[in-house]
């Protein structure tokens, strides 16, 4: 009976469990590491990224994200998404082909991948025969043309992955055709580049290595137009007319060429080496696009001089008079202009450029064309990341003032919004404010809003101006001079090369009640800041704490203390210092805490510990915990790292000295000269071949490091008696060591003047001598106690003070704990003898029920070396859930790791990137979006799939103002009949109308931008879906007639007489300019609200 | 049941006194000695506490006993009663009282104790020196060695033991180190390597962890138990397959103060086989049918069959008993005196009340040589029912003929040291 109910308890416990805990991997946040492709889909406004590790991410409008792996660890090397579809292809460098594609599952879409390809070639082909160059997804979204290497094109039906032989271009169709005068007619090199004509799908530039470009019919199946360039080919780019291809090349220079219908006039009609003279780089990627009026944009990247500037990563940009030449912070990647208006044919609005180490946007209609900066793939790793510390429920007045300081921050970006708005983010809000802290190397500390999917920067704190450091601040600034060709311009924040590595941020601990900063550093330095909404100029005095006590016979052999700035500095509004100890000898902060009830704050260091009382100023309390015989603690960081390196220097070295000795008296000495050599090789051999063994060895007092600090705790607790409280600072050692100190206090009155006192109360050696990891005082109710102010802010219950507390002490080997105020060990958790894991990061969490909504319990939260994350409960320290995270090897990653207070955590996947994952059930966040096909490309499939043309239109997710208006405007008007047509008509700016002429007669498109309109043929399109017409007829305040005689290329080779009937709606008079050839463009002056199209 | 009693330089247990800080006069000791029911207390300087023969006249004056045989024990701080019999000792002896140095004053004449680790029980090291080993057990072991005159142990402790015998595989060998109190090193290293297993697939190969290296003069070495290539399959009763070399090494090092490694030897030809009888072969299927009869006689805790590598009750034992970390040193600052925590861990007291029982026997399994060999039969010749019978029968030559086994298998173990 007692072993059933038992039973019943343990299987309510599990039940309780799965309410509580449940891990998940939510999100990554960040900017992907080492990336290799970029993609974009102007009708999705989708960006896609693949990465080195085969990766690929789909980012949107804030919020909308989208990740996946491919099974293969090949580097991604191109992404295409097809044309108005949900699918895109991406080449991987093992040269398979990957299809993916967003499907909506209940409601939110998940990126799958749902095709696999590798090329086949003819049997005995070489591999080169099918290794895939170049890859154009061909706006019917339908086909996909593959270049190869051996020079051929293969096209390939999508998204099936059929490939359609008979259309095939092989190398001896073109080759044949190619004039006898080019030169020679040498091979012809791989398949560079593939482009679409974007007036006549049917037409295809393919671009060769050598630098011939064939233009090519696919319908007719043979070569239109050669393009005989003589330059290494880089990238082609047919202008949007149709009428041009712009051609770059490997020497810098790019070529213009005129495409038309005078088959044999085919000489380059421009060619220009922009930066030349000199020998130039290759020009990799060249576009140009037109603007409404005025000239058109002309970027291209890469040309720079050779000698001088061959190391820089640029793209120009040349629009009419302004030229500039954006200098990218490392290797571009790839890059793409976002256009305006409705199909996104407008003026250029946005370059975005995707460089190795971040991504990059450029406001290209704001003067001065500034950065826009970006919501999410923000380089965490600017300046590499040192520590970080995670804030959850950040009072709303502390957020606000934040945010403020940071938009001060934040003027030299351009107003505009982010323009890549791709998909639905449906996430809820997220429950509370969240702050992620991380510091960097170069002194800051960077505030991100991690409250929700897009890890979004607010602020951005630099500790550097209190010291005097090597760097001139003025460094950058003055790098743009007057008339420097190339007209450079720095664009971009990754910034690696820290100024003084002694300025790199360890540890971080913020108060988010009373708005108090403690940041602290690499050379000791502890830095207490508070948040001032107003610029301020004050002197920081720096507090020398000297942590060795006296103690003899030591020198420290490490970085030297730094500077501090003896005048006043200014201090932009935000946290600003105001208190500043530094530690002797400036060894590394390893603990941090601060109490902004008590004003106090305890760091230590591989030496000792003290607290300082940031009030008054004062040092409270010093204490050495460095081992008498640990010389290894003096030395300082990194040279143990050197001891390798400098054996191998001074083993060559000797062989060097004998050497020059052999030449002295050569004949006694060749012996030595074997030895030396011979001593080396052992060397050598000792250190490369020499199987990995571990030692096995209890650890003892004499081991090095015994004395360092790894955690500092403030607790208000039962010190002495069980009947009186008293503040307490509690430290950890390496060694297994916990310190406990009682700090009196005077009364509130007295607490500006008189001095704050700290008495040695408790000293715990754990037997097993493992590093203390964390200290944990429970309250009467086994419950950790609050954060400072917590209580006072109403956020937490007061803790019990009635029932005895209890000591938790976390080291790397076991969970234990004690009775308090006699400190005797009551329980344990063994971690290390058990599995041979060890805690690496711990940290308290509370867990609520995702059941129940007040229901919940404290836990810790732990990270083993192992990667396992597990969860022990408190008081009771067992072991609850236990889950693999972590590579055990990403050594990094683990100790990145950093919990939140409610179950969540973050660790780096790269220097740039964290994972967010969630062990709670309840709290969790996690990229929900929905991305569907806009509404005309789902119009048009759907007319695709129901020829009646009765398909409701529902799938639009978003519009603009304007276009409510519109489509009131229209429905007002509209026969009810003809709606769908409307609708489809009307959806979004991005008007796009496409009709089928009953005889199957070249169908078509009218675009609608803001103020043009144009038309144009579209037959393979919806070649397939015939449509039947619509008399459209509104009442419409002008009626402009456009008869227009359209010439038409089809398959068939017949001229086709269309007369189209347009009525447009304008607010004023329209002005009609008709082009001669097809396609036709009527350019109004006023903004279009309207079209309809008749079809005769 | 081999125990590998290594003698142990004197120098080598020195200075455990820098764990302790001292309440009393640096320079004073303070002597409590004990003959026959009789106490007698003084004081002894630290210093000049001069040599072994002035401190047993000293004695032999004090107890008013001149002329009397003696041979002295002390009780030290781990509750171990060790024998003073030279300078050396006698100076240890001194510098570890802690305050007080017990001395157990016993007549050569009478049956000798037995001075070993265990041999005072820890837990009642606290109530004063009645922890002696029951006098039964020394006439026990008198009884069966009659002829065997064992002389005086001049001054060892144990640092090892092979335990389990009866449960595992005879291929396999449990050792037990006691590092503790010790300041030799454990002393080895272990390395990643392949192992071969015999499947009823085939011979199959995986990731094994094996001991790569013995430092000279470490606990490892001396024990002679452990060898270069022996692979390591459990850590203290938990099973490495699986673990990474880093994990392994982490787990020994947490379990480094009572660390309990079965190995399969590399050289098996050491291996404890019983001697010349054909039901040995039974011995030879993991043992778990004769494990029964074995346990019947010396622990009626069950053990699981299935696994013939189980974690035994002395490895649970190990860590109760031990006391692994429980013996954290706790200053507070009221007094600042130091004090071990006794046993407060409740589980650990229900372990003593559940099992005692088991637990004598895994005492005795662990226990010091003497007292070991006052139930020979049940270790050494535990697997077969013959052995059991010559046992209960206690006749002469089936007597022989396990004295003679057991006398040739501690030349066995002795014979490992390489």
């Amino acid at each position: 009976m007692k072993r059933f109910r038992r039973h019943g308890q343990e299987s309510q416990r599990d039940r309780l469990k799965q309410d509580l805990y449940q891990f998940n991997k939510t999100v990554e946040h960040g900017f992907p590491h080492q990336p290799s492709a970029l993609g974009y889909s102007p009708s999705l406004q989708l960006l896609a990224i693949g990465t080195r590790s085969g990766a690929i991410k789909l980012y949107g409008a804030p919020g909308v994200e989208f990740m996946g792996l491919h099974d293969e660890n090949a580097v991604v090397t191109r992404v295409h998404f097809l044309p108005f579809q949900l699918e895109l292809v991406t080449l991987l460098d093992d040269n398979s082909l990957h299809m993916w594609t967003l499907r909506a599952h209940k409601g939110v879409s998940e990126l799958l991948e749902i095709g696999r390809f590798t090329l086949t070639g003819p049997p005995g082909a070489p591999p080169s025969v099918t290794r895939v160059t170049s890859v154009l997804a061909h706006s019917s979204g339908e086909l996909l043309l593959l270049g190869t290497e051996g020079g051929h094109v293969f096209v390939v039906e999508v998204p099936g992955f059929r490939e359609l032989e008979e259309r095939n271009i092989s190398l001896d169709q073109v080759a044949n055709s190619v004039p006898e005068d080019y030169i020679g007619r040498r091979n012809l090199e791989h398949v560079e580049t593939l482009q679409e004509n974007p007036v006549d799908p049917n037409q295809v530039v393919i671009g060769y290595g050598r630098g011939l470009m064939v233009v090519w019919d696919l319908e007719k199946h043979q070569a239109v137009q050669h393009i005989p360039a003589t330059q290494q080919l880089e990238s082609t780019w047919w202008t949007e007319d149709g009428g041009h291809i712009l051609s770059s090349h490997s020497d810098g220079s790019y070529c213009r060429w005129t495409v038309g219908g005078q088959s044999s006039k085919d000489e380059e009609e421009k060619s220009d080496i922009p930066y030349g003279h000199f020998p130039c780089k290759a020009i990799s990627k060249i576009v140009q696009l037109p603007t409404e009026e005025g000239p058109p944009f002309l970027l291209f990247s890469g040309g720079m001089p050779r000698a001088s500037y061959g190391d820089r990563h640029c793209i120009s940009v040349i629009h009419g008079k302004t030229h500039v030449a954006l200098d990218f912070t490392s290797r571009i990647i790839d890059y793409f202009v976002i256009r305006d208006g409705p199909l996104h044919t407008g003026d250029p609005g946005a370059l975005v450029v995707l460089v190795e180490e971040e991504l990059v946007v450029i406001d290209l209609q704001t003067e001065g064309w500034p950065v826009i900066q970006t919501p999410y793939l923000v380089p965490l790793h600017s300046s590499a990341i040192t520590c970080s510390h995670h804030v959850s429920a950040i009072p709303l007045k502390l957020w606000e003032r934040l945010l403020a300081a940071g938009q001060l921050q934040i003027t030299h970006y351009s107003p505009k919004p982010w323009p890549i708005t791709g998909g639905q983010n449906l996430g809820q809000d997220p429950p509370q404010r969240d702050l992620l802290l991380t510091g960097h190397e170069d002194g800051t500390v960077r505030f991100w809003d991690a409250s929700g999917v897009c890890l979004y920067p607010m602020y951005k704190l630099s500790t550097a101006g209190v010291f005097h450091t090597d760097a001139d601040p003025n460094d950058n600034m003055n790098q743009c001079s007057e008339g420097e060709w190339p007209p450079f311009r720095k664009v971009g924040c990754f910034d690696p090369y820290s100024d003084d590595p002694r300025l790199g941020v360890q540890k971080i601990h913020l108060c988010k009640y009373s708005g108090y900063l403690t940041v602290a550093g690499t050379a000791g330095q502890i830095l207490v800041l508070e948040l001032n909404d107003e610029a301020a100029e004050q002197t920081v005095e720096a507090k020398i704490v000297d942590l060795l006590q006296g103690q003899e016979g030591f020198r420290w052999k490490g970085h030297t203390r730094l500077d501090v700035r003896e005048e006043p500095v200014l201090f932009p509004p935000g946290f600003q210092p105001f208190a500043l100890v530094q530690c002797q000898p400036p060894a590394v902060v390893t603990a941090l805490t601060l109490h902004s009830e008590w004003k106090m704050v305890a760091f230590g260091t591989s030496h000792g510990f003290g607290l300082y009382d940031y009030q008054q100023k004062n040092s409270v309390l010093v204490k050495c915990t460095l081992n008498p015989s640990d010389q290894l603690a003096m030395e300082g960081p990194l040279s143990r790292v050197k001891s390798i390196k400098k054996s191998l220097r001074q083993s060559f070295r000797r062989i060097r000295r004998s050497r020059v000795s052999l030449r002295k008296h050569h004949v006694t000495n060749a012996a030595k000269l074997q030895e030396a050599n011979a001593r080396l090789e052992a060397e050598l051999a000792e250190m490369e071949l020499a199987p990995v063994q571990r030692k096995i060895e209890a650890r003892s007092s004499e081991d090095s490091f015994t004395g360092l600090v790894r955690t500092l705790y403030f607790a208000d607790t039962f010190l002495s008696d069980s009947s009186h409280n008293s503040a307490s600072l509690w430290a950890g050692t390496n060694g297994g060591s916990v310190f406990a100190y009682m700090i009196r206090m005077p009364s509130v009155e007295h607490r500006a003047d008189e001095p704050i006192t700290a008495h040695p109360a408790k000293e715990i050696q754990l037997m097993h001598r493992a590093p203390v990891v964390a200290i944990v005082v429970l309250d009467g109710h086994g419950s950790p106690l609050p954060e400072p102010l917590e209580v006072a802010h109403d956020l937490a219950r007061s803790p019990d003070m009635q029932a005895s507390h209890q000591l938790l002490v976390v080291s790397e080997e076991q969970f234990k704990i004690f009775t308090l105020p006699k400190v005797s060990a009551k329980m344990k958790l063994k971690l290390t003898a058990l599995d041979g894991s060890r805690v690496r990061r711990v940290g308290v969490a509370w867990f609520g029920s995702s059941r129940t909504a007040d229901a919940g319990e404290s836990g810790l939260v732990v990270l083993t070396n192992q990667g396992d994350l597990n969860v022990v409960s408190l008081p009771s320290v067992k072991m609850q859930v236990q889950h693999p995270c972590i590579r055990r090897e990403d050594v990094s990653g683990i100790a990145s790791c950093v919990f939140t207070k409610h179950g969540q955590g973050f660790y780096l996947i790269s220097p740039s990137e964290f994972e967010r994952f969630s062990l709670s059930a309840r709290n969790v966040v996690e990229p929900r979006s929905l991305v569907e096909v806009p509404a005309n490309a789902t119009a048009a499939s759907k007319r695709r799939a129901a020829p009646d043309g009765a398909s409701a239109d529902n799938g639009n997710a978003r519009r603009d103002d304007a276009d409510t208006g519109n489509k009131t405007k229209f429905n007002r008007h509209a026969p009810p009949n003809h709606r769908s047509t409307f609708n489809s008509l009307n959806v979004t700016l991005s008007c796009i109308k496409r009709t089928c002429h009953p005889t199957a007669a070249p169908s078509m498109l009218v675009f609608m931008s803001r103020r043009i309109i144009s038309i144009v043929k579209c037959r393979d399109l919806i070649s397939s879906a015939m449509y039947t017409h619509t008399h459209t007829h509104t009442h419409t305040h002008t009626h402009t007639h456009t008869h227009t005689h359209t010439h038409t290329h089809t398959h068939t080779h017949t001229h086709t007489h269309t007369h189209t009937h347009t009525h447009t709606h304008t607010h004023t008079h329209t002005h009609t300019h008709t082009l001669p050839s097809p396609p036709l463009t009527i350019y109004l002056p006023a903004r279009v609200l309207s079209v309809a199209l008749c079809v005769y | 049941m081999i125990l590998s009693a290594v003698l142990q330089p004197d120098n080598t247990m020195s200075r455990h006194q820098q764990r302790t800080p001292f309440k009393l006069p640096q320079n004073v000791v303070e002597v409590k000695s004990k003959f026959d029911a009789e106490y007698r207390r003084f004081a002894l300087k630290r210093s000049g506490a001069g040599s072994f023969q002035e401190f047993y006249r000293l004695l032999q004056s004090v107890h008013h006993i001149p002329g009397t045989d003696l041979m002295l024990g002390y009780a030290d701080i781990h509750g171990d009663l060790l024998p003073i019999n030279n300078d050396d000792n006698f100076q240890k002896a001194v510098s570890s009282a802690n305050p007080l140095l017990r001395i157990i004053l016993t007549r050569k004449e009478d049956e000798p104790i037995v001075f070993a680790t265990n041999s005072l029980q820890r837990r009642k090291k606290g109530l004063g020196l009645t922890g002696l080993r029951p006098n039964a057990s020394g006439s026990t072991h008198q009884k069966n060695k009659p002829g065997l005159m064992i002389g005086l142990p001049q001054d060892f402790r144990q640092i090892s033991s092979i335990i389990d015998v009866d449960i595992l595989p005879e291929s396999h060998r449990r050792v037990r180190l006691h590092k503790h109190g010790t300041r030799k090193p454990l002393g080895f290293y272990i390395r990643d390597g392949v192992s071969v297993r015999v499947t009823p697939q085939g011979v199959e190969k995986v990731p094994g962890v094996f001991i790569s290296r013995l430092v000279r003069g470490g606990l490892a070495e001396s024990t002679g138990l452990l060898g270069v290539n022996d692979e390591i399959l459990e850590v203290n009763g938990i099973d490495v397959a699986g673990k990474s070399l880093d994990q392994v090494t982490d787990m020994m090092v947490a379990n480094s103060h009572n660390l309990i490694v079965t190995v399969k030897p590399a050289n098996q030809r050491n291996n404890v086989l019983p001697r010349g009888s054909k039901v040995s072969a039974g011995n030879a299927s993991l043992g778990s049918g004769s494990t029964g009869s074995a346990l019947s006689c010396d622990s009626p805790s069950p053990v699981s069959h299935s696994n013939p590598i189980t974690a035994s009750d002395s490895i649970a034992e190990g860590y109760s008993e031990e006391e692994d970390d429980d013996g954290d040193l706790i200053i507070e600052n009221d007094n600042l005196s130091t004090y071990i925590p006794h046993n407060l861990h409740s589980s650990n007291n229900g372990n003593y009340s559940r099992d005692s029982l088991g637990r004598l026997g895994s005492v005795a399994s662990s226990a010091p040589l003497a007292h070991s060999a006052s139930m020979p039969s049940s270790f050494v010749t535990s697997t077969s029912d013959t052995s059991m019978t010559t046992v209960n029968q206690n006749g002469s030559p089936a007597h022989t003929a396990s004295s003679s086994s057991q006398e040739s298998m501690r030349e066995d173990g002795n014979s490992i040291t390489l």
